[in-house]
């Protein structure tokens, strides 16, 4: 039988079962001991078995890169800033960089803007979980098979062969010629962010419009009798009130473009100038050997990030404020 | 409250046809019937085609199928299945994700138990971290840990077995952060006076969080579970660290495909069918269970 399948099994079942005796174990334990130190003891000690996996794969890893990051490609000797020199002056990592900023801005405007549009249309319809549903769809789904799947939509054959690719073949039926949507910078960092809308509206759509349910029908109504069109009281009165949703769906967003990395990975591999950050440090770290920099690229990566877990943790402390 | 807005909405859906504005609603009904002929198309695209035969797909796109004479195939699938690894990276991915989503939930449910239910000082610092760690990119963990794990360490990563126990602790691990915030967010709502009557009658906490919390639970627990699976079985950047892209025998289906996109050269309908074989499984989790998906989602983001 295959090793992985009784390792995978007694993983599967011994950890739990694990767990469940270490937890029995200090409570058996815990009761030994004074009242007082019971409750004091007790919490650590039931986040412990988490605390440690998140010491172990976030916490330390995270701080050691800051450390990498200062270093040659043999950890060994300090080296200042010299790999964020090199990733600030590199033509090609310049280029990776200057992407990530049209996926931020266009994944976030396109997703958020889509989304909220879908939210606020489908909400009149009878249809509306169907009409979810499919838009909904491509989350469930790979970037990895997303990419495969819109590679054929972009699928280009020179002009006058019959085109096999939907958007050429539509493109071509209009008169105008056929494309190469893959290859033509910087049209070609565009087509794969479409992708990612694509994948992300949904995610978008459903959050928006759950939000958008929480708003009380009588305002809207109580606008409308007073005269006010369709329009007005998405403007005054519903977009106001999503505004905190919007703005949650946002940060996700801006997030998700910095972390892009599976469809440039599987559609373009970063070439034709539509690299990536987080694929630029892969290549560092796989092709180029170079630990160093790829620690400096994803140490930009963070520095980028920490805004927004200021925003989420601000967000969350309100939350509490209300609970 | 829900049925009195259903009958609200029932009352406004009877009145709308009184409306003057018949051309808006027509409007409205044809760019939502837009917008879901594009979301759709591409995925249908790559069915049909991953269901003709090789000439047809190189010849013509796949919206020609529907024109006779009708020549369908499932060639493709049991080619790519049988000569493409495709069948081993289904079973492969299948060991890396089950493990990889159960492990996390164990995990944090003790935890998500301590934070809802136990008062302690330091327990706002430390899920404020926590929400900190929630968008943490995963790069900035990658170098040290290879070191750890990788050759010069303790030998987990790679061609052996030991490849997939790193994947499913690692995942574990970065899975964690949101595992625990959505076991929270959802157990600190649980109503307060079944756990203090238990407590009264002398339950300790271990049975109050198998016997009461946890059977409580079940819904988020599910959710979280659909969430974790998907994100498993859809990774690709995880598995290529600590798997790494030429391990043929254990390759997840995300290397594996996208492996075939760059070594095939021609016969793309083979990569169509191995990207549709991947695809399987998460749409029929999909559409089995939408709902816990959606809850896992708004829960995770809207609410604390």
């Amino acid at each position: 039988m295959d090793t992985r399948l009784v390792v995978a099994i007694v993983i599967v079942v011994g950890l739990p079962a694990l767990l469940i005796g270490y937890i029995l174990l200090i409570e058996a334990v815990l009761r030994l001991l004074p009242g007082r130190w019971q409750n004091r003891l007790r919490p650590w000690l039931w986040i412990a078995p988490a605390l440690s996996f998140l010491g172990f794969f976030l916490v330390y890893p995270t701080i050691n890169t800051v450390v990498l990051s200062l270093q040659d490609k043999f950890s060994k000797t300090f080296v200042g800033l010299a790999n964020y020199q090199y990733f600030f002056s590199n033509p090609d990592t310049l280029v990776s960089l200057r992407n990530n900023v049209i996926w931020i801005v266009l994944l976030t405007a396109l997703a958020v803007g889509v989304g909220l549009l879908i939210a606020v249309l489908v909400d009149r319809v009878r249809y509306e979980p169907a009409a979810k549903s499919v838009i909904f769809l491509p989350l469930a789904i790979s970037f990895v098979g997303a990419g495969i799947i819109w590679r054929f939509v972009y699928d280009y054959a020179p002009a006058g062969e019959p085109q096999t690719g939907l958007l050429n073949a539509a493109v071509t039926a209009a008169g105008f010629p056929p494309q190469t949507w893959l290859q033509d910078s910087p049209t070609n960092t565009i087509a794969l962010i479409i992708v990612a809308v694509w994948i992300w509206t949904g995610f978008c759509m459903v959050i928006l419009s759950a939000a958008l349910k929480g708003i009380s029908p009588e305002l809207m109504e109580a606008a409308r009798v007073d005269g006010a069109n369709e329009v007005q009281v998405f403007r005054r009165i519903t977009f106001p009130l999503l505004l905190p949703a919007v703005a949650v769906v946002a940060t996700t967003m801006v997030i998700t473009a910095l972390k892009a990395f599976d469809i440039v990975y599987v559609m373009t591999s970063g070439n034709f100038q539509t690299n990536v950050v987080a694929n630029q440090m892969y290549k560092e770290l796989f092709t180029n050997g170079q630990p160093g920099r790829a620690s400096a690229i994803a140490v930009v990566l963070l520095v980028l990030i920490v805004p927004v877990m200021f925003i989420n943790i601000r967000r969350f402390r309100q939350q509490e404020a209300i609970r | 409250m829900t049925v009195a807005a259903a009958s609200e909405r029932d009352v406004t859906v009877a009145a709308r046809p009184r409306r003057p504005f018949r051309w808006s609603r027509l409007l409205l009904h044809g760019t939502i019937l837009l917008l879901i002929v594009i979301w759709l198309l591409p995925t249908i695209g790559l069915f049909i085609n991953s269901i003709r035969t090789p000439v047809d797909v190189a010849r013509t796109g796949w919206w020609n199928a529907f024109l006779p004479p009708w020549n369908f195939t499932i060639d493709n699938y049991s080619q790519v299945l049988a000569k493409n690894g495709i069948a081993q990276a289904f079973v492969n991915s299948l060991l890396i994700t089950i493990p990889a989503t159960i492990i996390p939930i164990a995990v944090g449910s003790f935890a998500a138990y301590a934070f809802s239910w136990m008062q302690f000082r330091g327990r706002d610092w430390v899920f404020v971290i926590l929400v900190a760690l929630l968008v943490i990119p995963l790069q900035t963990t990658f170098v040290p840990l290879l070191t750890i794990l990788g050759p010069k360490g303790i030998h987990l990563l790679g061609a052996g077995p030991g490849a997939f126990v790193a994947v499913w602790l690692a995942h574990t691990g970065y899975g964690l952060p949101f595992a625990i915030f959505l076991l929270t967010g959802y157990m600190r709502g649980l109503p307060k006076e079944i756990f203090e009557s238990a407590e009264i009658d002398g339950a300790g906490h271990a049975s109050m969080f198998f016997r009461l919390a946890i059977p409580m639970s079940i819904p988020v627990i599910a959710a979280l579970a659909i969430f974790q699976f998907l994100f498993v079985w859809n990774d690709l950047l995880v598995a290529l660290m600590f798997i790494g892209a030429q391990n043929a025998a254990n390759l997840p289906l995300t290397i594996a495909i996208a492996n075939l996109s760059t070594s095939l050269g021609g016969d793309w309908q083979l990569l169509m069918a191995a990207a549709f074989i991947s695809m399987a499984l998460p749409l029929i989790v999909f559409f089995a269970l939408q709902r816990y998906f959606v809850r896992g989602i708004t829960g995770g983001a809207v609410k604390g």
